[in-house]
């Protein structure tokens, strides 16, 4: 028995994607492509407007662990926060593929459906950690103000090491590339959208301690040692327009837009 | 003097100090409480010579009262001299660390007056920073050879690290150029601080809220090529500070011509032996989490690493008659020394080869080094298929996959290439 080939058009969330994946097993239909509101690319196939259920979610993400393995539901939940191209797609295939395996699949690291979203969460894994490190704020009326551009969605895996290390102050991230911030103050966080952000000419001191870093950063390096490859492995070109001591002050953080 | 001219003067003279991680300590964020540590630690920047920035790396002080040949604050040295007040640094950590610059603070400081002096000093700032500011994150201190014993407890009782240089691998050296330190100077708070930090660990088994001692363990560093030493003297030596003094790290530092004294190699011609240091890394590596002993890696025959591949591959190739390793069966440890297969990899093949056949395609998924590996394994009983080089050719090819990352690494060091062939 064939499955019938679709295209499934969802909110965008994870909880609209597990409902498409309860609806394709419940009718016996294949998605080969997954479309949100935003774009309007048109398909070959017969599309199809799933409105997302939490219920039915919540039941597809419990079944993973139970019948794909332990760590299942984590890797197709860091999987739907990566850059991976259709990632929704090869999702749905390794999905696929595990129900009807049965046991086993996250075992099977070297299968290329395995294996494509373990490469996705690896980068994103990867972006998060140094983004961790390479992350810079600034102090705006006593409120860190910090800006990240990465490729994948790291907000939802810094956000706990940030708020442990800022227990005691307030302080905004904002993601640029997907337009959401992490907000915090002591005791509360909050991940939402946020389409820009406008911030004011940085104050006196805190271009004072910008300077200072600036002069450390340059003092720090041992000039016989010099070498400009190893630092661009090790710290990628990309991450450096938003980081102090890569920029001057009047660029990065305050060229923002409207600002 | 202002605070930009003290960070600059200090800095610069701490910067020959190879350690800088934020490792080894995992401790949550606490209510009213600055900062947070993780296990991991974490680069916050690279600076123009490629190593990671990651604490504020400063002297207390750099007005010396030694007179060590090979540092560049020895007493003789005509360089301006500055010291931070208690209250400088650490309004300039927590500055820097609020801002995600840094992870913490790595202090260390010239012997000002006394070792006792010095030591008290840094514990001025580092109360300063943990009880009056709360910071929470990361701290490396240098405990000062010849300090009060007392002392050296109270920082550790503040740190999370503690670290005394070994400063050369050996006693002759050490007497020739340091004549103000003594080996026994130097193990002797080494030892303490093992000492402490097991004690410290045996209480907290018993009580909850013991106070800890240099919770992210302790490390060294020594400085290579200014002396004689042979890799295997430096390696052994590494082995036997793991062993005996539970050490997390042994850091080894490229010596950089930083005087003139007829003791040292002369500045003038001097390249720094970059290489070197970063073979003596890599069996370093191997020795904390391969299972490989300094004896099997070098011996009297071969004191020193080959320079064109690296110590595993080099180890592996005077030992062909362990391979080819079949990697479906073979044991965890036999994998762990196979070139090109890593921690990683081999945890991965465990995992992966009992849910399915394995194949050189699943190899490459799983993350293995296949222009490495493929001269050292069978999968199911086959070399990768077109493989074809005679056993005295492997090197040649396993030398010219070096050359390029060694290119960025040392380009001074290239003409030692210049009469190889490459595969």
């Amino acid at each position: 028995m064939s499955w019938i080939p679709v295209c499934y058009e969802y909110d965008g969330t994870l909880e609209g994607f597990l409902t498409c994946v309860f609806e394709s097993f419940a009718h016996h239909e294949e998605p080969v492509c997954f479309q949100t509101p935003h774009e309007d690319a048109c398909t070959l196939w017969d599309t199809r407007s799933v409105n997302t259920d939490r219920r039915k979610a919540v039941r597809v993400f419990r079944s993973m662990d139970a019948r794909l393995g332990r760590g299942a539901s984590r890797l197709v939940y860091r999987a739907f926060l990566t850059c991976l191209e259709e990632k929704e797609v090869h999702i749905y295939r390794f999905l696929q593929y595990g129900y009807q395996r049965e046991r086993g699949v996250m075992e099977e690291l070297g299968h290329p459906l395995v294996s494509v979203l373990q490469k996705a969460v690896q980068h994103l894994e990867r972006e998060a950690h140094l983004y961790t490190g390479f992350a810079r704020f600034s102090d705006h009326r006593g409120i860190l103000v910090g800006e990240i551009e990465p490729k994948n969605r790291v907000l939802p895996l810094i956000r706990s090491h940030f708020t442990q290390r800022y227990h005691r102050e307030c302080f905004l991230l904002w993601d640029r590339t997907h337009q959401e911030a992490l907000l915090y103050q002591p005791g509360q966080w909050v991940i939402v959208p946020m389409e820009e952000l406008r911030l004011s000419a940085a104050a006196e001191e805190e271009l004072h301690w910008r300077a200072l870093w600036r002069r450390f950063f340059h003092t720090v390096a041992i000039e016989e040692r010099r070498n400009p490859r190893c630092q661009n492995t090790q710290l990628p070109k990309r991450y450096r327009n938003r980081m102090t001591e890569f920029c001057r002050d009047g660029e990065g953080m305050e060229a923002l837009p409207g600002s | 003097m202002n605070v930009m001219d003290k960070l600059t003067i200090l800095t610069d003279a701490a910067k020959y100090d190879a350690a800088c991680t934020s490792s080894g300590l995992e401790r949550r964020g606490k209510r009213g409480r600055m900062g947070s540590t993780t296990m991991a630690g974490f680069c916050h920047s690279f600076s123009a010579d490629g190593r990671c920035v990651t604490l504020l790396k400063v002297l207390m002080s750099n007005a010396c009262a030694y007179d060590c040949q090979y540092c560049v604050n020895r007493r003789s040295n005509d360089v301006p001299r500055a010291t931070f007040s208690p209250p400088e640094l650490a309004e300039l950590t927590i500055q820097f660390y609020r801002r995600n610059y840094i992870e913490g603070l790595f202090l260390s400081s010239a012997v000002i007056g006394s070792p006792d002096i010095t030591t008290e000093r840094m514990i001025q700032v580092l109360r300063l920073l943990r009880e009056t500011y709360g910071f929470w994150g990361y701290i490396h201190a240098k405990a000062i050879p010849g300090a009060d014993p007392m002392l050296t407890r109270q920082l550790g009782l503040l740190a999370d690290r503690l670290s005394v240089n070994i400063e050369l691998p050996s006693q002759h050296s050490l007497a020739l150029l340091a004549p103000e330190k003594k080996k026994a100077g130097i193990l002797a708070p080494m030892a303490q601080i093992r000492d402490g930090i097991a004690g410290s660990k045996e209480e907290l088994a018993r009580y909850r809220h013991a106070p800890r001692f240099a919770p992210a363990g302790q490390s060294t560093q020594m400085i290579i090529g200014a002396t004689p030493e042979s890799d295997r003297h430096i390696l052994t030596l590494s082995q036997a500070l793991y062993d005996k003094y539970q050490l997390k790290r042994v850091f080894y530092s490229a010596y950089i011509p930083v005087s003139d004294s007829k003791l040292l190699p002369a500045p003038r011609q001097f390249q720094p032996p970059l290489l070197r240091e970063h073979r003596l890394y890599q069996a370093d590596w191997l020795l904390r989490y391969y299972h490989f002993r300094a004896e099997e890696l070098l011996d009297e025959d071969r004191p020193n690493f080959d320079e064109r591949v690296d110590p595993k591959c080099s180890w592996a190739l005077r030992h062909m008659e362990q391979f080819p390793v079949e990697v479906s069966r073979a044991e965890y440890e036999a994998l762990l020394r196979v070139p090109g297969i890593g921690v990683r990899s081999a945890r991965r093949i465990l995992t992966a080869r009992r849910a399915a056949p394995l194949s050189f395609d699943i190899l490459k998924r799983l993350g293995v080094v296949l222009k490495r590996a493929q001269y050292f394994i069978t999968c199911g009983g086959k070399m990768l298929p077109g493989l074809r080089v005679k056993e005295d050719q492997v090197l040649g090819h396993l030398a010219a996959l070096e050359r390029p990352a060694l290119f960025a690494a040392v380009p001074e060091q290239l003409s030692l290439f210049d009469g190889e062939v490459g595969g």
